[in-house]
C-alpha cells in the first residue's frame, strides 16, 4: 500500500479524480450530507495546514482563524463587493465565473500568506507560549479590524456571497493541501522543519536556518488557511467576524491534537470524523458541546498521541527510503 | 585556522567571557580545560554563532565571521557538536545523518562521508532506522559526531563528548576522534571535563576559569603542570 502515501503524485491524481467524480454525481446526493462533506474537506485543509506549523515545525500558533478571515474577506471582496462597482465582473457566468472565483481564492490565500509573513518575521523568534500569545493577538486584531470596517460589513457580516464553492474545489483544496504539506516535510529541505521541532540548537548547529524554516511553514500554512477561508465563505454565502474568532482557532488546534501532532493522515481523519460527528450530535442540543468536550478529554486520556501518533509518518518515511535504496 | 581575539559574551547583565583569546592551528587537536561554569560551552556557542558576541573577533581561515549566522558558519566548514548530544530524537539515525548534510548538494561525496561515519561507528549502521531518541547516551554521542562530520567541516568543535557516557565507550569515542583528526586532517577544538584523557589526545591546551584565560601551553606540559594537576586531576 506504499503508493497511497500522502506525498505521492499518484495519490494527488487519484484525489483530484475523486474530486471530479464527486462533482459529477453531486446532483444526486443529499444536499445536507454533501454540505457537511464539503465542510469536512475545508476542515481537512485547515487542520493539515496548521499541522505544518504546530505539528511538524513545533511552533504553537493560535491564529489560524485569523488567516482564514483574511482569505475569506479578501476573496469575498473580489466576488461580492467588487462586482457592484465593475459591471464587467458582475456579468461573468458559468465557467469564467468559476475561474474568477478560483482567482479570488488564490488572492485570498496570497493575502493571508502576506499576513503570515508580516506576523511571522518578527514573532517567530519567540518560542512556545509567547508565540501563542502573539498569534492569538493577531487573530483578534483581524477580527476587530473587520468588525469596525463598514465596507466589509462590520459586525453585521457580509451576506450575499455567490454560492461558488463546489465539491470539486473543496476536495481539491484538501487533496492539494495534503500533497503540499506531505511533500514539504518529506523533502530533505523539509527535514529541517522536523529538526527545528526536535531541537532548535542542534538544528542551527547543522546549518538549518530555523527562523526561515518557521517563517516558511507559517506562510504556507497561512496561504492554505486563506484559501480554505474563501471556500468556507462561499459555501455558507455569509461571513461575519465572529465566525473567525478565537474559538475557531481552538477548534482547528483541537483537530491537530486529536489527529496526532505531525501526522498529516491523522489530522485529516480527525477533521472528517469531527465534522461529521458534531453534525450528528446536533439533536442533542445543549448537551452537544458538553459531550464534545468530554469525548476530547476521554480520547486524550486513552490515546494522548492522537489518532495516528506523532511518529507514524516519520517512521514510514525511513522505511520507504530504505526500500528505494 | 581559527583565531579568537578578546572575545566578550554576556547573558543579559552578566558577562560570561571577559575577553578570551585563543588560536587553533590547522590539523591539531586543541583542548579547553576549566571547571563547571568557566565559560567553555559559552565560548563554543559564541564561535558557532548560537549566541551573540559582545566584543572581540572570530576569524576562520583569516576571514571574519564574528557576526555571521550559524548556518553560514556551518557552510564555511565550522561544525559544532553541542553539549548533551542534541540529536533529533524523533528522527531516525539515517535522517539525523542526512540532516548533517543539510547544506550540501554533492551527493557522491555525501555518500562517501556517510560510509566513513559508519566505518568509524559501526553501531550506527546496525541501527540505521532506529529513532535517535531510543539510543543509549554513547550511541547518541556517536550520532552527534557523525552528523557534524557530514557537514564536511574543516574544524570540528566538540562539547563534552564524554558527558554521561560509560567509561569504555568514552575511550572508544576518543579513539575515533583521533582517527578523524588523522584520516581527515580535521582540526578539532575539544571541551572536556576528563582533563587527563583530553590532554592525552591533544597537542595544545587552554585553561579557562570564570570567563578568563588563565594560561595555556602544549598538552604535554599542561599534563605535568602542578596548577592543572591540583585543580583538575585531584593533585
Amino acid at each position: 500500500m506504499r503508493w497511497i502515501s500522502e506525498h505521492s503524485r499518484t495519490t494527488l491524481l487519484i484525489g483530484l479524480a475523486l474530486a471530479g467524480l464527486l462533482q459529477l454525481i453531486s446532483g444526486n446526493l443529499d444536499v445536507y450530507y454533501l454540505n457537511i462533506g464539503l465542510m469536512a474537506a475545508i476542515h481537512v485543509a485547515l487542520a493539515v495546514s496548521l499541522n505544518l506549523v504546530n505539528g511538524y515545525t513545533g511552533q504553537f500558533s493560535l491564529g489560524h482563524a485569523g488567516f482564514m478571515a483574511v482569505g475569506a474577506y479578501t476573496a469575498a471582496s473580489l466576488t461580492t463587493i467588487l462586482p457592484e462597482a465593475l459591471p464587467a465582473i458582475a456579468g461573468l457566468k458559468g465557467f469564467s465565473l468559476q475561474l474568477w472565483f478560483v482567482f479570488s481564492t488564490l488572492v485570498g490565500g496570497g493575502a493571508a500568506a502576506l499576513c503570515g509573513f508580516l506576523v511571522g518575521m518578527p514573532s517567530l523568534r519567540l518560542r512556545g507560549d509567547y508565540l501563542a500569545i502573539v498569534t492569538l493577538g493577531f487573530g483578534e486584531i483581524i477580527r476587530v479590524f473587520i468588525q469596525s470596517s463598514d465596507t466589509l460589513g462590520g459586525a453585521r457580516g457580509l451576506s450575499g456571497l455567490p454560492p461558488l464553492t463546489s465539491p470539486f474545489t473543496c476536495v481539491s483544496l484538501a487533496v492539494i493541501s495534503i500533497y503540499i504539506c506531505g511533500n514539504l516535510v518529506k523533502s530533505t529541505y523539509g527535514l529541517g522543519y522536523l529538526a527545528t521541532r526536535d531541537d532548535e540548537i542542534a538544528a542551527e548547529s547543522v546549518g538549518v536556518n530555523t527562523t526561515r524554516c518557521k517563517v516558511n511553514a507559517f506562510v504556507v500554512g497561512a496561504f492554505i488557511a486563506g484559501m480554505a477561508g474563501s471556500l468556507y465563505g462561499h459555501l455558507l454565502q455569509y461571513i461575519n467576524p465572529s465566525q473567525f474568532g478565537f474559538l475557531k482557532s481552538i477548534e482547528i488546534v483541537v483537530l491537530v491534537i486529536l489527529g496526532g501532532m505531525g501526522s498529516t493522515l491523522g489530522v485529516s481523519i480527525a477533521a472528517v470524523v469531527m465534522t461529521f460527528g458534531l453534525e450528528q450530535m446536533r439533536n442533542l442540543n445543549e448537551w452537544r458541546m458538553v459531550i464534545y468536550a468530554l469525548l476530547i478529554i476521554v480520547f486524550m486520556i486513552v490515546r494522548p498521541q492522537g489518532v495516528m501518533g506523532t511518529l507514524g509518518v516519520e517512521r514510514s518515511r525511513t522505511k520507504s527510503k530504505r526500500k528505494a535504496a | 585556522m581559527l583565531e579568537v581575539r578578546n572575545l566578550k559574551v554576556s547573558y543579559g547583565q552578566i558577562e560570561a567571557l571577559h575577553g578570551v583569546s585563543i588560536s587553533v592551528e590547522e590539523g591539531k587537536i586543541v583542548t579547553l580545560i576549566g571547571a563547571n561554569g568557566a565559560g567553555k560551552t559559552t565560548l563554543l556557542r559564541a564561535l558557532s554563532g548560537l549566541i551573540p558576541v559582545e566584543a572581540g573577533e572570530v576569524e576562520l581561515h583569516g576571514e571574519r565571521i564574528t557576526k555571521e549566522k550559524p548556518h553560514k558558519r556551518v557552510a564555511r566548514g565550522l561544525a559544532h557538536v553541542p553539549e548533551g548530544r542534541m540529536v533529533f530524537a524523533n528522527l531516525s539515525i539515517a535522517e539525523n545523518l542526512e540532516m548533517g548534510a543539510y547544506l550540501r548538494k554533492d551527493k557522491t561525496a555525501i555518500a562517501e562521508d556517510l560510509d566513513f561515519v559508519y566505518e568509524l561507528f559501526p553501531r550506527l549502521k546496525e541501527r540505521i532506522s532506529q529513532l535517535a531518541g531510543t539510543l543509549s547516551g554513547g550511541e547518541q554521542q556517536m550520532l552527534a559526531i557523525g552528523r557534524a562530520l557530514l557537514s564536511k567541516p574543516q574544524c570540528l568543535m566538540l562539547d563534552e563528548p564524554s558527558l554521561g557516557i560509560a567509561p569504555i565507550l568514552t575511550r572508544n569515542i576518543f579513539d575515533q576522534i583521533v582517527e578523524i583528526n588523522k584520516q581527515r586532517g580535521l582540526t578539532i577544538l575539544l571541551v572536556e571535563q576528563n582533563v587527563n584523557l583530553a590532554l592525552e589526545i591533544s597537542s595544545y591546551g587552554y585553561v579557562i576559569e570564570t570567563g578568563n584565560l588563565l594560561f595555556d601551553g602544549p598538552a604535554e606540559e599542561l599534563r605535568k603542570d602542578p596548577r592543572v594537576l591540583e585543580a583538575y586531576m585531584g593533585g
